[in-house]
């Protein structure tokens, strides 16, 4: 049997590796991806919820996750290009210029 | 089913977002005016974003004391929002008034510039009036991804580019734990609206000990931390500040960080209301982290606008104080505390942006050797920013903490007030430093490049008055921020 804990361990293992991803990976569309893991992990807490306390309110949520994700992912992938326009480099070590 | 249309017509009522309204719509009309300009033409998209965001504060202080609920009880613009509206409204006019030639300059006068301003000022509103976590992450969210964008507009400039991508990590992945604690907040209590949340906390007191609602609280404080840049989440502010074209940075350190503490105001004193005790604790010690730290790495720096980012994290430390001590007092000293940091740190930016040369090479303090004998009005408005920014009287910033510390002494935090104090001791001798500069150091430069344009001039000059006046009568403000308690 299935039940709303097993969901909430799922999600909560994806939003720890979307974490841990974030902060070891070096390429920066990984990272990304990371980050991406963990707001999708955080759909999946909220459908799970929504299905075990019997409202729709989270599943409407999610929704807006989704779209704000989308807008995010256009941004960043444009602010990747432009760095990599400059420094021909995606690597995250590269963001050195501004330290200290 | 027409019932259904009919009440949902009836809960929309727009009163409830006219403001944030306005600010979208006449974003989006001028991006089609920056369309159909000629290439390089910005000032008429300037004037007509100063002109929106009036008609948004006027409509603004005309719904003071009327509260209205919208959207079933999604938004909810009371004198708190409004308040903190403003305090955005006023950020967006002085960012626009001093970026004018400063885009001329950087020789990127692009139109989508003021419509983004337009955008990130109705993201804070929607902000500062959610009454539901959908709103509030929607608003937060409007905000952050514009302020992406403009942090890294200058897309040929790689500082620019660096700051940008810098402050999207960090921002996405803040957003990431603010989420989450939304969602664990909604497992626990079954509602996404914030006052059905305390309503549900208050039938259940057992809520408070439930490790997923404790859990919750402190993913979202989390979230909410990163924006405001409290320590430890302040690792992007310097970077970003220090990349991101200045009067960008002006504006992030003062209108959007508002909404922040709003959002994290209203989140934290209706819905964990109940754990309260603990949360106490947990904002004294980062409330000490955030103005020492600030402070301390303040000491060391040579550029001015990274100075000036480590000083705006010691100052949310300042705002926090107000939270730690949760009573009336504080959480208006707060309100008051943020509309001063506004008029004094965009005033000191808007000097930063005339001193400025094309690529920022000349914002270091030796940069600064004897600016106060070659350009003597310059000099004295940035005198008159930085002593209100170390909190002297007669400035606004002496009566800004002094509401704040006044709040922490009345809940018996005494030792929080007095470390304030300190930090604000300390401060004094990166403040003091930048006027040593001015005024104690043999001219290098004649500063020939820089010429006072009446738009930044505007802007300085409504700072100065601004920092005066709640200075030497506090009195008036301080009632309005008072009426705008939760």
């Amino acid at each position: 049997m299935i039940t709303v804990t097993h969901y909430l361990m799922l999600s909560a293992i994806l939003f720890a590796i979307g974490t841990l991803g974030v902060l070891t990976r070096k390429n920066a569309i990984v990272v990304f991806m990371c980050i991406e893991v963990m707001l999708n992990s955080v759909n999946l807490t909220f459908v799970a919820l929504s299905r075990h306390v019997g409202n729709l309110d989270g599943q409407i949520f999610v929704f807006f996750v989704m779209t704000v994700a989308a807008a995010e992912a256009a941004v960043g992938l444009a602010l990747i290009i432009a760095f990599y326009r400059n420094r021909e480099s995606i690597d995250v070590d590269d963001f050195n210029m501004l330290k200290w | 089913m027409e019932n259904l249309v009919q009440e949902a017509i009836q809960n929309v009522n727009l009163h409830a977002v006219m403001p944030s309204l306005i600010l979208t719509v006449a974003g989006m009309a001028l991006l089609m005016v920056a369309v159909f300009s000629p290439r390089g033409k910005t000032t008429h998209i300037a004037w007509l974003s100063i002109a929106s965001l009036v008609v948004a504060g006027v409509v603004t202080l005309a719904g003071w004391n009327d509260t209205q609920t919208g959207f079933a009880g999604s938004v909810q613009l009371d004198n708190f929002a409004a308040f903190f509206s403003m305090i955005c409204i006023i950020a967006a006019g002085l960012a626009i008034l001093m970026s004018d030639d400063y885009l001329k300059r950087e020789e990127f006068p692009v139109g989508e510039y003021y419509p983004l301003i337009l955008f990130t000022t109705a993201g804070a509103m929607w902000m500062v009036s959610g009454t539901d976590l959908i709103t509030i992450f929607l608003g937060l969210e409007v905000l952050s991804v514009s302020l992406y964008i403009l942090a890294g507009f200058f897309r040929d400039q790689q500082r620019c580019n660096e700051a940008g991508l810098k402050y999207f990590f960090l921002g996405a992945f803040s957003t990431g734990f603010l989420l989450y604690g939304m969602a664990l907040l909604y497992g626990v209590t079954g509602t996404t609206k914030i006052y059905d949340i305390a309503a549900y906390v208050q039938a259940n007191p057992d809520t408070t000990t439930n490790i997923m609602f404790v859990a919750a609280g402190l993913l979202m404080l989390t979230g909410f931390f990163f924006k405001i840049a409290a320590v430890p989440f302040h690792m992007w502010t310097p970077d970003v500040y220090q990349g991101a074209p200045t009067p960008i940075t002006a504006f992030m350190s003062a209108g959007p960080k508002a909404a922040a503490i709003a959002a994290l105001l209203r989140v934290t004193i209706i819905c964990l209301a109940g754990i309260q005790d603990q949360l106490t604790t947990v904002f004294w010690v980062l409330a000490v982290l955030t103005m020492t730290v600030g402070n301390l790495i303040a000491l060391c720096q040579k550029d001015l606008k990274r100075m000036l980012a480590y000083s705006a994290i010691a100052h949310a430390g300042y705002a926090l104080v107000g939270l730690v001590a949760w009573n009336e007092i504080g959480l208006s000293g707060i309100l008051f505390y943020m509309l001063v940091y506004t008029f004094m740190n965009m005033g000191a930016f808007a000097v930063l942006v005339l001193i400025g040369r094309r690529g920022e090479e000349q914002l270091t303090l030796e940069g600064f050797s004897g600016l106060g004998y070659k350009k003597p009005v310059l000099g004295v408005a940035l005198c008159i920013f930085l002593f209100s920014l170390m909190g002297l009287p007669p400035t606004a910033g002496f009566t800004g903490k002094f509401y704040i510390f006044a709040g922490a002494i009345n809940e018996g935090f005494i030792w929080l007030a007095v470390i304030g104090v300190l930090n604000s001791a300390v401060s004094l001798y990166y403040y003091l430093r930048i006027m040593v500069f001015m005024y104690f150091k043999e001219p290098q430069e004649d500063f020939s490049w820089v010429t006072i344009n009446a738009a930044t001039a505007v802007s300085i000059v409504i700072s100065v008055a601004g920092v005066l006046y709640l200075g030497i009568v506090p009195a008036a403000v301080m009632q309005f921020a008072k009426m705008a308690g939760l």
